[in-house]
């Protein structure tokens, strides 16, 4: 038994359902990634397994017990989860975020010690930020900010950490950036990852194991070797593919077929009505 | 150094008044009491009036650091929400309909108004997706309506009127050591709740999903803060009617000495408040002798400058 798990939830927010008699279950040390097209319910599966929305029907499972019922400090001390989005208060500082992860270790008798010092130290120098505690949150640049969520969500110290979309809003090289970071914690560190990812190839190339969604269905899930194949993309996405070895890493790639043949040298073609 | 200046603030708050005493005078009705007119004057009029601006002071100014952490709104503040002109609201429909006649029965109905016009400017506001723009429009709307309301009650009933004007300006001059005694337990457990939930509003300024998954209790939070909000500006408004600005200003100067954290700004706001309610009655009892300027008049005149300074300073979609 993993020790993250959901069993046959029904997950909707008001009346509107996303997903029906959902089965899932996160494989203890893996990097799971999560893809599939808007609206597929991976970010809805996502905040079921991490506490934020309760299931209508089913049970989310933390260590064999619902996660509904288990006291919320005990399961932030368990499983941390970044969210899309999250406010810096105004003129916080970068270490003084990175701490505010300690808060659920804390309580009013046991307050700040020298061991939160060193797990927030280290958070911060694994995460590559260990030179700009004093820096205002509000000066660094996307990139950068987002390292500072994910050393405070560090800072929390769970062996599982949830993500969702991690990558949004960031150029190329932060997205590879924050992908390079979450793979290295996964391999040093040995946490579980879960991430919910847009791209697909960023997937198929970090993910040690791949969910793919559509319509609040799980259609294939597995390594991503042995399930991006151009059929699943084209069941998944509705997207015409080929599925080629990423010459970096050997990962499958998914190349989008293009809109009509040889249109890659639409330059030399006749334009209609073109003098 | 802020305790220094509170101490400043209550010396000079004892010394200084419309009549003007001596400091050998005052000094004397301090420590040598033999019951003449301005021994008088120093122990039953200078010290309550001193001691209640300092409670109260104290209750504004957490009171506008604990909404503006809850609603993630700079421009928050129990006057500006509305959540004053509640309480006073009440009070003065107490005394007209009602015939209330003492603070206890007072504290009551403010304790009730504050919390139905904080929860109606909530909802007016947007509630979920309240914004802060949204929510001081709300606000004011409410209050506005609700001092239309008070002044009509004044007009109609001129038998009160004098009773009433206390209720439209907030003012310490009234101050007696049986209305300090009344409502300091309010305040203080009012003080105790806001110390308490300092760490989880820290959490929840960082939005819902964060705090949730820091493992922070939402709900209760909020519910805790709102009350703790109602009993310190209720007992506040009780006490000495709407006193503006205070929540607003003191909490901004605050960040920006001690940064965002609740469990600094909080001690600060507490004890820089009362600094400014204080100077603020000391300002409005010396520059109209022989005669006084409500307290709740000269945070008015301050206050609104800093008012349009802060929304000027932050573009509106920051805000």
């Amino acid at each position: 038994m993993q020790r993250l798990t959901a069993e046959s939830v029904t997950l909707g927010y008001d009346q509107r359902v996303i997903a029906e008699n959902l089965s899932v279950e996160i494989p203890d040390h893996s990097f799971t990634v999560i893809v599939g097209p808007n609206a597929c319910g991976k970010s809805t599966l996502l905040r079921a397994l991490s506490r934020m929305l309760k299931p209508a029907r089913g049970r989310v499972l933390l260590d064999g017990e619902t996660i509904h019922s288990l006291p919320a400090k005990k399961v932030a001390r368990t499983l941390g989860l970044l969210p899309q989005s999250s406010i810096a208060p105004e003129g916080i500082t970068v270490a003084d975020l990175v701490a505010r992860g300690r808060y659920p270790h804390q309580g009013l008798l046991r307050q700040w010690s020298p061991e939160d010092e060193r797990i927030v130290e280290e958070s911060m120098a694994s995460t590559g930020i260990g030179a700009l505690g004093d820096r205002y949150v509000d000066e660094l640049s996307g990139g950068q900010r987002q390292r500072v969520w994910i050393a405070m969500a560090l800072a929390q110290q769970t062996p599982l950490l949830l993500l969702d979309e991690p990558t949004t809003y960031l150029d190329i090289q932060h997205q590879i950036d924050v992908l390079d970071l979450c793979a290295e914690l996964h391999e040093t560190q040995g946490r579980t990852l879960v991430a919910v990812l847009h791209d697909l190839n960023h997937a198929a190339r970090y993910a040690t194991h791949l969910i793919a969604m559509r319509e609040g269905e799980i259609i294939a899930e597995g390594a991503p070797g042995e399930i991006v194949t151009a059929e699943l993309v084209e069941r998944v996405f509705g997207l015409r593919c080929q599925v080629i070895p990423d010459p970096e890493t050997g990962t499958p790639l998914v190349i989008p077929a293009a809109r009509k043949r040889g249109a890659r040298v639409a330059g030399a073609v006749p334009v209609a009505g073109g003098a | 150094m802020a305790v220094a200046a509170l101490v400043l603030v209550c010396l000079a708050s004892i010394a200084i008044g419309a009549k003007g005493l001596p400091l050998a005078d005052v000094w004397h009705g301090l420590f040598h009491y033999a019951g003449s007119g301005d021994d008088v004057l120093v122990r039953k009029v200078r010290i309550p009036r001193t001691v209640l601006g300092l409670i109260v002071g104290a209750a504004l100014g957490l009171a506008g650091a604990v909404m503006q952490a809850l609603t993630r709104n700079p421009l928050a503040e129990p006057g500006l929400l509305g959540v004053n002109a509640g309480a006073s609201a009440a009070v003065v429909s107490a005394i007209s309909f009602f015939g209330v006649t003492s603070l206890t029965g007072y504290v009551w109905f403010a304790f009730a108004g504050a919390a139905i016009v904080s929860v109606a400017v909530y909802l007016l506001g947007g509630s979920r997706s309240a914004n802060p723009v949204r929510l001081a429009l709300a606000g004011t709307a409410v209050t506005a309506a609700l001092y239309g309301y008070v002044n009509a009650v004044q007009l109609l009933d001129s038998a009160a009127l004098d009773r009433l004007r206390f209720w439209t300006v907030g003012s310490l001059a009234s101050a007696n050591m049986e209305t300090v005694g009344k409502v300091w337990p309010f305040i203080a457990l009012g003080v105790l709740l806001t110390l308490l939930i300092a760490r989880p509003l820290n959490a929840l300024e960082m939005g819902d999903d964060t705090a949730r998954s820091l493992g922070a209790h939402l709900t209760r939070t909020r519910v805790l803060a709102m009350l703790a909000v109602t009993l310190l500006c209720g007992a506040a408004t009780a006490a000495c009617g709407p006193i503006v600005f205070i929540g607003l200003m003191i909490p901004h100067l605050v960040r920006a000495i001690t940064g965002p954290d609740m469990r600094w700004i909080l001690p600060y706001a507490a004890v820089l408040s009362p600094v400014l309610l204080l100077g603020a009655d000391v300002v409005g009892r010396v520059v109209a002798r022989p005669s006084e300027l409500q307290v709740g008049i000269v945070t008015a005149l301050l206050g609104g400058p800093v008012f349009i300074h802060l929304v000027r300073r932050k573009r509106m979609s920051q805000l």
